[in-house]
């Protein structure tokens, strides 16, 4: 999972998408968690810090994260990890 | 350890127009008084609406931007950007807070000078400057913030015929990440157009090059992206010195602080998330100490913060004029204040408190003014209390940019006044009057006279 390089997030919350002028706005799990994306972390170890910090099991934290990826990928704001299975 | 309470992540897109899910929250404490003045005397006094300007808060505000900055560099000069609010007595305070002027017109030139600010400290920028302004700031030795090649060539010209050598810096335009990015003013870092315009500026001999300058946008949420724009600047100016054995003076980031203001649409208030100064300071001055100056050769530091300097200073009061319910059932408050005196309600859900108290109860509003428009509106949704006809409001953070951009639209703008340190009230600007309107119109002879 990558996060399309040009998308800038503030720490305020707010998200801009510079290729299709769209802005977001992110609650501050969801910016913890975009942060961890554009450091590449995988799926796994984002689950593990965030359980660590927060009061939520996994089964919780993978329904919410993958739903929260299917709007990131909706709305372009990653590059599809499907493709760069080599 | 205790966990933090879970929330799930969500990301929402901000739609222009739409209602803001998030708006209702308990904003709607009442503020009765500013600056111990009662909101309900200064109405019955100056009238409404009527814009108050607090001296208090432009001190206490320019103060904490100072302290934020010089505690971690040490050379740091603000200029007041007379655009965001030129009102004389605001410039004044700004003044004596020991701010330079940053001026983008002859009108605010001639403003500045008017007020009493010595020439040297006026900052020149904006892409239009015509020969009679250069003119007046080469002879002024103001500093000349050069826009584009044929300000360059201009400036170059006027140095020889007025035998002078003007103190110009360049204004350059980079990526910093942050989108849209504002590459139409000055010269673009990255394609080498800056640094072609310094090599020309510098091989003319005519002009002395003391500084570089940036403003990189407005409202901007990420302090990040100024460490950016001070990193490309600073080495900007080591190439200069390299190459030349020269000096430059400063390096000035220009404004786009954020304000405390709420972008229209964003998650959570702009009071409790938007950067402080300290956030700023703290980005800028890392990316400059951490260049390659040597420690007695750091530049000055100048900054044209402009609304995150007056905002919070400034109040717009009103009155209820009608409540309704549209078709559909939702409650809309008519104000006697219009978006052409309250240009900025296009990008802000601007803050709206009663100046009374009032009961628990509320109702989500929107709130719209007088103009017989639709696009008159000051909020799409806020929650406030039940209020009347006649009752009272207070519109928060409006002190940037309002009372510069503000129109005279089917009515007279209102009084401003300002409240001193001393909680005293002073008009500072007088409400238009018909005359005012008339004396600057002429009607044709063949025009005098109808019969209807
Ligand atoms: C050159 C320059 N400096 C300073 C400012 C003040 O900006 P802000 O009010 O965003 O701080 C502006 C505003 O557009 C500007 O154009």
């Amino acid at each position: 999972m990558k996060l399309n390089k040009n998308v800038a997030v503030s720490e305020s919350g707010l998200l801009f998408n510079p290729v299709t002028g769209e802005s977001f706005s992110v609650n501050p799990i969801g910016i913890e968690i975009l942060n961890l994306i554009r450091d590449e972390k995988p799926e796994e170890e984002i689950a593990e810090a965030i359980m660590a910090k927060y009061n939520t099991d996994k089964p919780t934290f993978e329904k919410d994260y993958q739903d929260f990826i299917g709007i990131l990928s909706h709305n372009n704001l990653v590059e599809s990890h499907e493709k760069t299975k080599a | 350890m205790t966990k933090l309470r879970y929330e799930r992540p969500v990301i929402k897109k901000l739609e222009t127009g739409m209602p803001n899910k998030f708006g209702t929250r308990t904003e709607y404490q009442p503020l009765t008084h500013i600056d111990g003045v009662a909101v309900a005397k200064l109405i019955k006094d100056y009238g409404s609406p009527l814009f108050v300007i607090s001296e208090k808060t432009i001190r206490t505000t320019i103060r904490k931007a100072k302290k934020a900055f010089e505690t971690r560099y040490p050379r740091v000069q603000f200029a007041w950007s007379y655009k965001t609010n030129y009102l004389n007595a605001v410039c004044s305070i700004f003044h004596q807070e020991g701010s330079w002027a940053e001026v983008v017109s002859g009108f605010e030139y001639d403003k500045a000078i008017s007020l009493g600010v010595d020439g040297k400290k006026i900052i020149f920028n904006g892409p239009e400057k015509s020969t009679e302004d250069l003119t007046k700031a080469i002879s002024n030795d103001s500093l000349i913030h050069i826009d584009h090649l044929d300000e360059l060539y201009s400036i170059t010209d006027l140095a020889t015929e007025l035998k002078k050598r003007p103190r110009v810096a360049i204004r350059v335009n980079m990526d910093t990440g942050i989108y849209p990015m504002w590459d139409r003013f000055g010269f673009n870092y990255e394609n080498g157009q800056a640094w072609d315009a310094i090599n020309k500026i510098m091989h003319s001999g005519k002009m002395e090059l003391v500084g570089l300058h940036c403003h990189i946008g407005t409202f901007m949420l990420s302090p990040f992206a100024y460490g950016i724009a001070a990193t490309k600047l600073a080495e900007l100016a080591l190439s200069v010195e390299q190459k030349f054995k020269h000096e430059l003076k400063y390096i000035d980031l220009g404004g786009g602080f954020a304000s405390k203001n709420t972008l229209k649409g964003s998650y959570l208030p702009g009071s409790d998330t938007n950067p402080t100064f300290d956030d700023f300071a703290e980005a800028i001055s890392s990316a400059l100490l951490n260049s390659n100056f040597k420690q007695d050769k750091l530049p000055l530091l100048i900054l044209e913060t402009g609304r995150a300097m007056i905002d919070e200073a400034g109040y717009l009061l009103g009155s209820v004029i009608s409540n309704k319910r549209s078709s559909t059932g939702r409650r809309n408050t008519i104000l006697d204040i219009g978006v052409n005196i309250l240009f900025t309600s296009f990008w802000y859900d601007h803050k709206i408190t009663p100046a009374q108290p009032f009961t628990q109860y509320a109702e989500d509003t929107c709130v719209y003014g007088p103009l017989c428009m639709n696009i008159d509106v000051i909020r799409e949704s806020t929650s406030l209390p039940l209020l009347n006809r006649g009752d009272q409001v207070v519109i928060h953070n409006v002190g940037a940019y309002n009372m510069t951009q503000w129109m005279q639209f089917i009515a007279l703008r209102p009084h401003v006044v300002l409240i001193d340190t001393e909680e005293k009230p002073h008009v500072i600007r007088l409400r238009e009057t018909l005359d005012n309107m008339n004396s600057m119109e002429k009607v044709p002879g063949h025009l005098h006279k109808f019969n209807l």
